[in-house]
């Protein structure tokens, strides 16, 4: 192993991930990342769901907290807004952000505070063998949309601004290298960013969805991606189907919700002792 | 009396001591999700909180709310919520989390009257069983049912004391009575009550999350103070990482149990009045036990030998004492406002005496009358 997997990944591999699978991807991209933050690794938190990259919490040498199905954003909200000096990622897929989960998801894009919540979209419910999820496109097939799928989409993008997210991206797993550089600049944004990741599931996915093959899901993300600045040019027949990827939004000076809570403190306490010592005179 | 005296004698509701007990117990976190009849609870602490530099937050609903009490727990926080029927029905899985995880945790569920939204500002004891078996899967839990104003103060701080020194969630079982009523406030300034903090390893000692040591309770430390460890819903093993292994889940699973009932002779408070002599025994808890005091009270003023038996700690049930008090007793009459959730209880342990279930469900509580009426039909 690379000595930066060496040094963030537990001795506990292998992991549960099938072959194919491009949880792995996010999990390296996130390693390399933290390096190039330079954060130390006892300051770091991460908090997951329950799901299939859920799991990475148990191979990555951080404090991991490996929650409830859709409550991993509850949890880190609680453990931020205690101990802000905490550096807090949470990882989930699309029943943790977008279904079962969504409540708090857009609840923590209201309150922008400051954790980095990176969201596997592979389209589908992995972990329970392939169930459409609110990330599953329309017309394609699941275990439980056998004759294909009539429901619509999220799209997490439009979804994180609607909510008052501050910052959103999109990467995917094909370009793994930017996929890095996505996790250090969604980390450095103050306040609550959302970076979604395309990843794969060949096997409760792609298999049902003329991709059965891992390559064939790569192929089909490395075809459909385009950049934000690229897609700007584009007309929106063109851009149908089409994986916009890079940084969609930066909003800065919007206040963080830690922040203003200790500001807000310190303001209370301040003129609660000066009103003691008034009342002592 | 001078002004500091009256300052410390107060009128405090019961909702607000609930409160008061947290910042006595040395809580620092709380998220909640506003709920009749317990909001005075999160009224109380947000105005509170900031003014000590601790936390309040009022998150989306409930389930967010005990998420975020265990996080800011993870991370070293003695946390709370609090909460009434729904909310907490919708706890149900995290109180199961933090079992699980052996999160040290305090739940207050200020009870109104259910199913559902049912009579939201009026009292009951629909929840009780609940508090037992609610969330899905084996454990144990620990949940206190105060009947006083100074009581919930007090058994606030116990609740925040043994949720630490047990590593488990911990409810505080009050309802829409005490949580309302208006009572004479005084701390025992003699008897400053102890505050207790999770058990950490000592200097120099290995650190095992989830050792399987000989009292049940392992060591836990903070996430983020430098000891890097996984904390998992899953069942796991001495070092907090899934397993599956048969043994070491049956291990696990027993210890969860038997940490908290093993140790019921320290944990269970149960309250005895005039029971030495007595041929008959009401059995009561909550706000019910104030009307069943006063009945017997009474009772034995006209000379019956009626005694009283009042549960503080309703989970774990404390079998043998319970047992013990039943045994050769005529009757046992069990006043509680729902239909007869713990009379199961002491049905289960009263070999052979007849174990009457006085019932309540329709918001109103019962009268001393009521029950002095009911043990004149066994006398």
């Amino acid at each position: 192993m690379r000595p930066v997997y060496e040094k963030y990944f537990r001795d506990n591999i292998p992991h549960i991930w099938c072959a194919g699978c491009g949880n792995g991807i996010v999990m390296s991209a996130f390693a390399r990342a933290i390096e190039k933050l330079g954060y130390d690794q006892d300051d770091v938190m991460v908090v997951s769901g329950i799901g299939c990259s859920s799991r990475m919490t148990t191979y990555i040498d951080f404090n991991t907290l490996h929650t409830a199905h859709g409550r991993a954003l509850a949890f880190a909200t609680g453990a931020k807004l205690s101990e802000p000096r905490l550096k807090m990622f949470v990882i989930m897929g699309a029943g943790d952000a977008a279904a079962i989960g969504g409540n708090h998801f857009i609840h923590s894009c209201r309150r922008n505070i400051d954790i980095t919540a990176i969201i596997i979209n592979n389209a589908i419910y992995g972990m329970t063998g392939g169930q459409y999820s609110p990330l599953t496109p329309t017309g394609k097939k699941a275990t439980t949309a056998p004759y294909g799928n009539i429901d619509r989409a999220f799209d997490i993008v439009e979804l994180s601004r609607g909510a008052g997210a501050t910052y959103v991206a999109r990467g995917d797993i094909y370009h793994a290298a930017q996929l890095t550089n996505q996790i250090v600049d969604a980390a450095n944004h103050k306040g609550f960013s959302v970076l979604e990741v395309v990843s794969t599931c060949p096997i409760s996915y792609g298999r049902y969805n003329k991709m059965p093959k891992p390559t064939d899901m790569m192929q089909y993300i490395k075809d459909n991606t385009v950049s934000v600045q690229k897609a700007a040019t584009m007309t929106a027949d063109e851009l149908k189907d089409k994986i916009i990827i890079g940084e969609h939004f930066k909003i800065e000076n919007v206040p963080e919700y830690t922040e203003e809570h200790n500001k807000l403190v310190a303001e209370v306490k301040k003129d609660y002792l000066e009103k003691l010592k008034g009342g002592a005179k | 009396m001078t002004n500091n005296t009256i300052n410390k004698i107060r009128l405090v509701q019961g909702n607000e001591a609930c409160a008061l007990g947290a910042i006595k117990a040395g809580a620092t976190f709380y998220s909640g999700y506003p709920i009749t009849p317990s909001t005075e609870v999160a009224e109380h602490i947000a105005n509170k909180f900031p003014r000590i530099g601790r936390h309040f937050i009022q998150m989306e609903d409930e389930i967010a709310s005990i998420g975020a009490a265990i996080g800011a727990s993870t991370v070293g926080h003695k946390a709370f919520t609090a909460t009434s029927g729904p909310g907490f029905s919708l706890m149900q899985e995290l109180i199961g989390y933090a079992a699980i995880a052996e999160i040290p945790v305090v739940i207050i569920n200020v009870m109104r009257a259910g199913p559902s939204t049912g009579l939201p500002t009026m009292p009951a004891a629909g929840d009780v069983q609940q508090a037992r078996w609610g969330t899905h899967g084996d454990h144990s839990i620990i949940a206190i049912s105060p009947n006083s104003v100074m009581e919930t103060y007090y058994e606030t701080i116990n609740a925040f004391n043994l949720a630490e020194q047990y590593r488990t969630p911990v409810l505080l079982m009050m309802d829409e009575k005490v949580g309302h009523l208006r009572e004479r406030f005084e701390e025992d300034e003699a008897n400053e009550p102890v505050i207790m903090y999770r058990p950490a390893p000592k200097e120099g000692e290995k650190f095992v999350p989830y050792a399987n040591v000989e009292c049940g309770v392992p060591h836990i430390l903070p996430l983020g103070k430098g000891e890097r460890y996984h904390i998992t819903g899953l069942t796991h093993g001495e070092t907090g990482f899934y397993t599956a292994q048969p043994k070491a889940v049956s291990k696990f699973v027993g210890r969860l149990s038997d940490k908290i009932e093993l140790n019921v002779d320290k944990i269970a408070k149960i309250e005895e009045n005039y029971t030495d002599d007595a041929e008959v025994l009401v059995l009561s808890y909550g706000s019910s036990a104030r009307s069943a005091h006063e009945a017997v009270k009474t009772l034995r003023e006209q000379g019956h030998k009626v005694g009283m038996v009042r549960l503080i700690t309703l989970w774990p049930f404390h079998d043998a004492k319970i047992a013990a008090l039943c045994e050769g007793k005529k009757a046992v009459i069990v006043p509680e406002m729902n239909l007869g959730q713990m009379a199961r209880e002491v049905q289960r342990v009263a070999k052979g005496v007849p174990v009457l279930p006085m019932c309540r469900v329709d918001g109103d509580l019962m009268t001393p009358d009521e029950i002095i009426a009911k043990v004149k039909e066994v006398l």
